[in-house]
């Protein structure tokens, strides 16, 4: 387990990811551009401080487990992973390209550090809930801790709610979960296509400790999880709000992002909205 | 010849009776005593899939889901991502009728060694009717790549198949009927995944049987023989992977195949044969089964007799398939 970044180290970690996942996804053709944008702040976090991994040891057998339930923002978790050291960054220019380890949507046995597969949702909590019951009774793995992100659209799936159900009889409070509150899925806004709310009401009605955040605030995002992480008699449901394609302004809040890439010209743009969000967000004088 | 010792009672009225689930019920429990790594989850049915034997004997490592089946299996799913081996049973009909994506995703495409248990498949669970017959299930899970699939014959045969899976290290599904059926085997019977046996030696036509077909036509092939037709019976209990080599040995052998199965013919042991004798050794090929159509309410046994599932209606058809084709295979 290495260094746990500060908060500003954190937004600079985040920026990164952004350009890598512009970079990448322009490269492969295709892919979901919004989702991935929008949760790059929560997974440097997750990657950077949060979670105890150690990158050069995937297999570490006390580490911390994280799962991507919607799998198809996976360039987030692969911009992430090379950061930190799983692989090469020179790998994420092969996302969605024949032989490449980096699938379209995430498969384990294709990219050590990944502990699941997924792609069709609603599935990665009742995985990630079985991680965190065998962890809680019946290894003694008290300090292992199994973080998931899900999508709000990915909510519509029932499997979700059968997990939520499992998770709170069982009282897996190693089960932190979070959820992407961006508001759009393919179709439209998720209020429009299948409304979610009262979300907080949900979730504390199955059981669940709810934390609500701004998804982009790295001090709100770190809080919450030392939160999630002192409840030791519930599952905790981080409900993150985000901005879809978060750090590009022409791909903001528009859910005609969610599943396209970005062309070369659109990537241009893109990386020199990003180039210049050092401007919007204070980085601190020592890192400009 | 076939050396495969068979229950020396098999053709008495007073032959032992018992459900193949109950096989499973205490083959669990045995690989729960020598192995602390198996865990069990159900989804509200624990004493019908006689999961209860298990979770009575280790409650520690007893998981119940409620009436979630796609849950029951993404929940294995991660408990063997992280080390465990765990059956995670229901009735066929929901698991995997109910939850086949989360099984391909989570479990077969993930790599995990979940062991997928359908209780009460087949026309066998009698009146409950069409929506809990699952005829479906050999075809959808033989598809699947990285996927094992056993068919028990008999309770011996399940106790046995339920241990081999258990450290086959493989996601594996184990197909189960509710009703009392004969044994036909015994405990020193041979029982390995991917093995099809040879249980009775014969020229004129081969039988292939799986789960409980088997001894259909075991009492299909003495009917035969009071009739001149001697019959190879074998029974195929593994029916991905497929013991090819025996297969194409006794139709080479007997230049005619009939297959038996209580599911749909189409994508079951029969299609899965006429797969592999369509491209290594066609030959004249009869299926029994379920022949496109949905179940019904009734007893089991008025289901097997309706259905010409018993081994006097396959007799008959044997006899009219041998009669109105010769022998014949081609090779390759």
């Amino acid at each position: 387990m290495g260094v746990k970044l500060s908060a500003i180290q954190l937004q600079q970690k985040a920026n990164i990811i952004r350009e890598d996942i512009i970079l990448m996804l322009e490269a492969a053709g295709s892919g979901h551009s919004a989702g991935s944008l929008g949760l790059a702040d929560i997974l440097s976090a997750l990657y950077f401080n949060i979670m105890n991994i150690d990158p050069k040891d995937p297999n570490w057998p006390d580490r911390d487990i994280f799962l991507l339930s919607n799998g198809h923002t996976v360039p987030v978790q692969y911009a992430a992973m090379a950061e930190a050291g799983y692989f090469e960054k020179s790998e994420l220019m092969t996302l969605r390209k024949l032989g490449s380890r980096l699938q379209g949507h995430p498969e384990r046995t294709k990219l050590p550090g990944l502990e699941n597969t997924s792609g069709p949702l609603g599935s990665g909590l009742s995985q990630a809930a079985g991680m965190a019951y065998a962890f809680q009774y019946l290894d003694d793995a008290k300090h292992r801790f199994v973080y998931t992100v899900m999508g709000d659209g990915e909510l519509d799936e029932g499997n979700v709610w059968e997990a939520a159900m499992f998770a709170g009889k069982y009282k897996l409070s190693q089960l932190i979960a979070i959820i992407d509150r961006n508001n759009i899925q393919i179709d439209g806004n998720t209020e429009d296509v299948m409304p979610l709310e009262d979300l907080r009401g949900k979730w504390e009605s199955f059981g669940w400790h709810v934390i609500e955040i701004d998804g982009h605030n790295m001090e709100s995002i770190i809080d919450a999880a030392s939160i999630a992480r002192a409840i030791t008699n519930r599952p905790s449901v981080i409900i993150a709000h985000t901005i879809p394609g978060k750090g590009v302004d022409f791909m903001e809040y528009d859910y005609k992002w969610h599943g396209i890439a970005p062309n070369s010209e659109q990537a241009r743009e893109a990386l020199i909205k990003l180039h210049t969000l050092d401007g919007k967000i204070n980085l601190g004088d020592n890192l400009r | 010849m076939s050396n495969y010792p068979l229950n020396p009672k098999l053709f008495d009225d007073d032959v032992l009776q018992e459900p193949i689930r109950l096989g499973f019920g205490r083959g669990l429990k045995e690989a729960g005593q020598s192995n602390e790594d198996i865990v069990a989850l159900c989804a509200d049915l624990t004493e019908s899939t006689q999961v209860h034997l298990f979770a009575e004997a280790f409650p520690e490592r007893f998981i119940q889901v409620g009436i979630a089946e796609q849950n029951l299996v993404a929940v294995a799913s991660g408990l063997a991502s992280v080390g465990k081996i765990p059956f995670a049973s229901s009735y066929a009909a929901f698991n995997p009728g109910r939850n086949w994506e989360q099984i391909k995703t989570t479990i077969a495409l993930n790599d995990q060694p979940v062991k997928i248990v359908a209780s009460h498949a087949g026309v066998g669970v009698g009146p409950d009717g069409a929506t809990h017959q699952m005829l479906e299930d050999i075809a959808l899970m033989r598809v699947m790549p990285n996927m094992v699939v056993v068919v028990p014959g008999d309770s011996i045969e399940a106790q046995k198949a339920t241990l081999a899976i258990s450290n086959n290290n493989k996601p594996s599904y184990l197909r189960l009927a509710r009703p009392k059926t004969p044994v036909f085997s015994t405990l020193e019977s041979p029982f390995e995944v991917g093995v099809a046996y040879v249980l009775r030696d014969g020229s004129d036509v081969s039988l292939f049987g799986t789960g409980i077909m088997t001894y259909q036509l075991l009492i299909a092939a003495n009917i035969l023989a009071e009739n001149g037709i001697n019959a190879e019976v074998v029974h195929v209990p593994t029916i991905k992977p497929l013991d090819i080599d025996t297969i194409l040995a006794s139709a080479r052998k007997t230049g005619r195949v009939v297959t038996a199965e209580e599911a749909q013919i189409i994508g079951g042991l029969g299609g899965a044969i006429a797969e592999i004798l369509g491209e290594n050794l066609p030959t004249p090929l009869l299926r029994v089964g379920i022949d496109d159509r949905y179940g019904e309410s009734g007893e089991p046994m008025e289901l097997l007799d309706h259905f010409g599932l018993t081994g006097k209606h396959i007799a008959k058809k044997v006899e009219d398939f041998v009669q109105h084709k010769s022998q014949y295979h081609r090779e390759y």
